[in-house]
Parts: C-alpha cells; sequence; structure tokens
C-alpha cells in the first residue's frame, strides 16, 4: 500500500482593517518602575538600612553599633561642619594624584610591550612581581624614602594602580584582532599614532575594566594606608578621620567616615564609570 | 618595409603599455610564512603583472598562497625572493596607496561612525584635511547607496552594509590598487551575489584596478577580467585566463560553464590524495603572519 497524502485545496484570505485592535499597549505602572535599575537599588539600600536600623536597636549599645539614624545624624553633622567634606577633599587629592600618575606609567609601559620584545618582558616580569604584592606593604618602605607625606601616599598609590592596569591594559591589546591591527598600518599608521588610534579604543572595554579595578584598589589602599600613617602636617584624609573617631570612640562618626567611603565608592562607579562606558563602549556595541 | 612596420607596431605598443599602463609588476615572487615548527613555503616564483583598470583575480584552492600573495603586496609579508613593483617603486612597506579590504567583518574600526570609518584612511595618512575628507566620505558613501546610515556604528549594520562601507572606504582613499581579500565570501549567498553586481558596478563608473582574491571559480568568472590561477603548495602559477567577457548575465550560459570547467581542470588535475594529505600535515589552522 503506498502511502498518499490528502489533498487539501489552496486558499486566500482577504484581510480585512482592523479598526478596534489595539496595536500595543503600555506595561502596567509597576513593572514599568522595576524596570528601572536604580530604583531596584535604590530599594535594596533602603531594605538594608532597615535592617541595620532593627539590629542596632536590637543590641542597644550604640558605642559597638550605632544605628542608622544616628550615623546618618553624624554624616550630616559632619557635613554641615565642613569636616568631613574636608576630609574628603584631602583624601581625594591625593587619590587622584596617584591614580593619574599611575595611569600615566601604566600607558607607557603597556606602549614599550606592544613596540618590543624587551619591554614586553619587562612588563611581564614587572607584573608578575609586583601584582601579588599589596600596595600597603610598602607604606613601611615608602615612608623610609618619601618622608612622612604626601609623596610616600603617592608612591603606594601608583604601585596599588600600575599593574592592575597594565596587565589589563596589555592584555586588551594582544586582544585586537589582526585584522584591525592590518587596517591601521594599511593607512600608514606606526608607533605612537597605532597605539592611540587604533589599540586603545579597540582595546577600551579591557582598558575600562583595569581602569575600575585600579580605582577599587587605590581607595582602598589610600584608606588604609591613612589609617596606618594618620596625618601628615596636621592634614589627614578620611582614614584618619575613622582611625581617630574610633580612638576617642565616637563610633557614630567612625561609621560616617565609613559610609563617605561607601558613597564615593558608589558614586564613581554609578556616574563616573558608568557614564563613560555608556558613551564609549556599549555605544560602539563592544560590551553589553 | 610592411612586415617590418608590422613588427614595430607589434612590439612596441607593448613595452609602451608596459611603461605606462602596468599599475602592479609581480616577479618571481617566493613567499614563506612561519608556523611555530617550521618555516613553509606558500608561493614559490610568482610572476604576473596588473594594467591600469584591470579586475585582476587570483584564484586557486585553499593552501596556494593567494592571500599571502596578497598581503605581500599589500607590504605586510617581505618577499624571500623575487621583485614587487607598484608603478615602477619596490613595495616594501604597507602604505596607503594600496588598501586592503578584508573579509572579516571586524576590519571596520567599531568606535567609528560609517562616516568616520570611511573618513579615517583619508585623515590618517594624512592625504585630505578634514572638510575634504568628509566631503569625499560622503561622495563615496553616497556611490555605494549608504549616505543614510553615515551616523550609524558598525554594529547595528547587516554584513552586506558593512562590506559596501569597507569597499567605499578604499574606493576614498583613490588607491593606486585595490586590494580585495575574498571580501565577499562571509557572506549569504544573495548578499553575496548583490555585491559583485554592485562592485562591478562601481568599476563602470570610477575605473579602479583591483586586485580580487577569491577561492570561488564562479566569483573569479564574474568579477575579474583577467584571472590568475595558482597551483597549491607551494603556490605557482598554473595559467592566465581571460574572462572580461562574463558577468552576472552569463551565469549559467554555455560560455562560461564551459571555462569554468576548463578552469576547474586546471586547477584540480592534478590533486590527489598525495596533495591533500600534505596539506593536512601543514597544520594550516596553525598559521601565522610573519612581519
Amino acid at each position: 500500500m503506498s502511502l498518499s497524502h490528502a489533498r487539501r485545496d489552496d486558499y486566500e484570505v482577504a484581510l480585512q482593517p482592523l479598526p478596534d485592535l489595539k496595536r500595543e499597549r503600555e506595561l502596567p505602572l509597576l513593572q514599568r518602575l522595576w524596570q528601572q535599575g536604580w530604583l531596584r537599588k535604590t530599594l535594596i539600600l533602603l531594605v538594608l538600612a532597615l535592617i541595620w536600623e532593627l539590629a542596632a536597636r536590637y543590641q542597644g549599645n550604640d558605642l559597638l553599633l550605632p544605628s542608622f539614624v544616628q550615623t546618618a545624624k553624624a554624616f550630616v553633622e559632619g557635613i554641615g561642619s565642613g569636616e568631613l567634606l574636608e576630609k574628603v577633599a584631602i583624601s581625594l587629592s591625593v587619590l587622584i594624584k596617584g591614580y593619574l600618575l599611575g595611569i600615566g606609567l601604566a600607558f607607557l609601559l603597556t606602549t614599550l610591550a606592544v613596540s618590543t620584545q624587551l619591554g614586553r618582558d619587562l612588563l611581564s616580569t614587572l607584573t608578575s612581581m609586583f601584582n601579588p604584592l599589596p600596595a600597603i606593604a610598602l607604606l613601611p618602605l615608602s615612608l623610609l624614602w618619601f618622608g612622612l607625606g604626601e609623596n610616600s601616599l603617592i608612591f603606594v598609590l601608583v604601585h596599588s594602580v600600575l599593574w592592575a592596569l597594565a596587565l589589563n591594559t596589555y592584555a586588551g591589546f594582544l586582544g585586537v584582532s589582526e585584522t584591525q591591527r592590518m587596517a591601521g598600518r594599511n593607512y600608514g599608521l606606526r608607533g605612537l599614532r597605532f597605539v592611540l588610534f587604533i589599540l586603545i579604543p579597540a582595546a577600551l572595554p579591557s582598558i575600562l575594566s583595569g581602569l575600575k579595578i585600579g580605582w577599587a584598589f587605590a581607595w582602598r589602599t589610600l584608606i588604609a594606608a591613612e589609617l596606618v600613617f594618620g596625618a601628615s602636617s596636621g592634614k589627614g584624609g578620611l582614614g584618619w578621620y575613622i582611625f581617630q573617631n574610633r580612638n576617642e570612640i565616637y563610633t557614630d562618626k567612625v561609621f560616617a567616615g565609613l559610609a563617605a567611603v561607601i558613597l564615593i565608592g558608589l558614586l564613581v562607579e554609578n556616574l563616573v564609570f558608568a557614564t563613560v562606558e555608556r558613551v564609549t563602549v556599549k555605544r560602539w556595541g563592544m560590551q553589553r | 618595409m610592411n612586415a617590418l612596420l608590422q613588427g614595430h607596431t607589434a612590439s612596441n605598443p607593448q613595452s609602451t603599455a608596459k611603461a605606462f599602463d602596468t599599475v602592479l609588476q609581480v616577479d618571481k615572487v617566493s613567499l614563506e610564512y612561519r608556523t611555530p615548527q617550521r618555516v613553509v613555503r606558500a608561493t614559490h616564483e610568482v610572476s604576473f603583472e596588473v594594467d591600469r583598470a584591470d579586475r585582476f583575480v587570483l584564484l586557486g584552492p585553499s593552501g596556494c598562497g593567494k592571500s599571502t600573495l596578497l598581503k605581500a603586496v599589500a607590504g605586510f609579508i617581505e618577499p624571500v625572493g623575487g621583485s614587487i613593483r607598484l608603478d615602477g617603486a619596490e613595495v616594501r612597506e604597507p602604505g596607503p596607496d594600496r588598501i586592503v579590504v578584508f573579509q572579516e567583518f571586524d576590519q571596520l574600526p567599531a568606535w567609528k561612525t560609517v562616516k568616520q570609518n570611511v573618513m579615517f584612511p583619508l585623515l590618517a595618512s594624512r592625504t585630505l584635511g578634514r572638510r575634504d575628507a568628509e566631503e569625499r566620505a560622503m561622495h563615496y558613501l553616497e556611490k555605494v547607496g549608504l549616505v543614510a546610515f553615515a551616523d550609524a556604528y558598525p554594529h547595528t549594520l547587516s554584513g552586506g552594509m558593512k562590506a559596501r562601507v569597507a569597499i567605499a572606504r578604499a574606493l576614498a582613499m583613490q588607491p593606486k590598487i585595490l586590494l580585495m581579500d575574498e571580501p565577499f565570501a562571509a557572506l549569504d549567498a544573495l548578499t553575496r551575489r548583490k555585491m559583485q553586481e554592485e562592485l562591478l558596478q562601481l568599476w563602470e563608473e570610477v575605473r579602479f584596478t583591483l586586485l580580487f582574491v577569491t577561492h570561488s571559480i564562479e566569483e573569479a568568472l564574474i568579477v575579474g577580467n583577467r584571472i590568475l590561477l595558482l597551483s597549491p603548495h607551494p603556490g605557482r602559477v598554473r595559467a592566465e585566463v581571460g574572462s572580461h567577457q562574463f558577468d552576472l548575465h552569463s551565469l549559467g550560459g554555455a560560455a562560461f560553464q564551459q571555462t569554468a570547467q576548463r578552469i576547474h581542470h586546471l586547477l584540480f588535475e592534478e590533486d590527489s590524495e598525495e596533495g591533500a594529505r600534505a596539506a593536512a600535515e601543514l597544520g594550516f589552522h596553525d598559521i601565522r603572519i610573519a612581519y
């Protein structure tokens, strides 16, 4: 018996206009709000603050754990009196100096590494030597060399930024495709112009992640260094503020200082880096 | 007297044609590339000449060194023997007088818009100032029909559009010779056909000199006016075939089929198991370009 398919007649449908059908409809307000990342994150922060507040009240000892409200009050007072802002300004100015210097050196080192064999060996040897070394471990030496002052802080900051950034940047450079390199050379780009116009933009996702890691490392190192070595010529930063207030058992101010560190971290991550990413790598389709 | 004159006209125009109209002279060029283990000869004493406004195709099976040859003309690889001359001057390094269109889509910098991409070589090689470069970029974008996308970023374009941008970018430089390394190989069949058609139209308008690498006999016949057939391992010249009579409309015609079969025969008659084994041994996945 042979298998035969049942015959079906062809047919056409004359399509009528659909005046009553809504082609699109908006999601409910709540769902639309839930799509906003900042709103979700704010909610998380509020829940954390609530848990903190409840835990502090349950514990009932504001020398050990001041409540959220007390901390917020100390924070606002610190801002109001200008003391906290002054400390932040001191810390940030040192931080930015060290950070920029670190970026400059990382750029030099990686440029050397992509252009010469010896530079490549130098970079890989130095990074494998110094990257695992915590920057803060260099502080005693740094104090010996540069004395009690901004310079020794800058030295350890450079150390904490340089290796992480150089490693990421160099990895990014290596990842630039052969085609893009050949295209650049085809147009007569060489040396520094080749690095600036081809390698850096093509490796920007890695460079940005290196910058982020470097920023976090530098921030941590700075606060830790200030805790250890305190104030120079009576001008200490946030770390010193935290350390001093702990000595005087102003625990709410210690918390306010820590909150300032966290807030600056959040601001830089969510405003500065997020903006840079949005107008560069995300816009160019290099990163989702 | 008459015979002498004939002889005169037969030889002399040819030599003057050489002096004026030959853009590219490849003379006994041998190329090698390095794998981590050994040095492999890619082409052996390959010679050919490309005249002005030629659409010269390098055709051969994989492993015949056609892409390597194109990269040598571009200046990325230095020959171990022979010479490559562009307008009489020896090719020593990459330069903006020979613009390469690659197969890969990432040949367009992702951080530049379509217009900036076309302007990029003009500015990078300091050929034109910003305003002139912009003007010329728009002119060539119009030729490839992408004016509406001038401010789009490459990642928003389709494969065919990216290929068009790459062609516009190459043409905007008005190079002495345009080098295309299997530019349409990564496209789907329909888009590929469309791009071949557009390339021929562009050639009708601009009359650029083209060196085109492909492994498709059909594409070679459509795009080229002269085809150089290369044998594999190492690449040597097997034949040069004229194909100016064919275009997209000759597809499927008897003469087209006949030539295609002749080329196929020329390329693959010696192809034996031995050849296939040699190719497998060389490890072509592991090629490093040395420069």
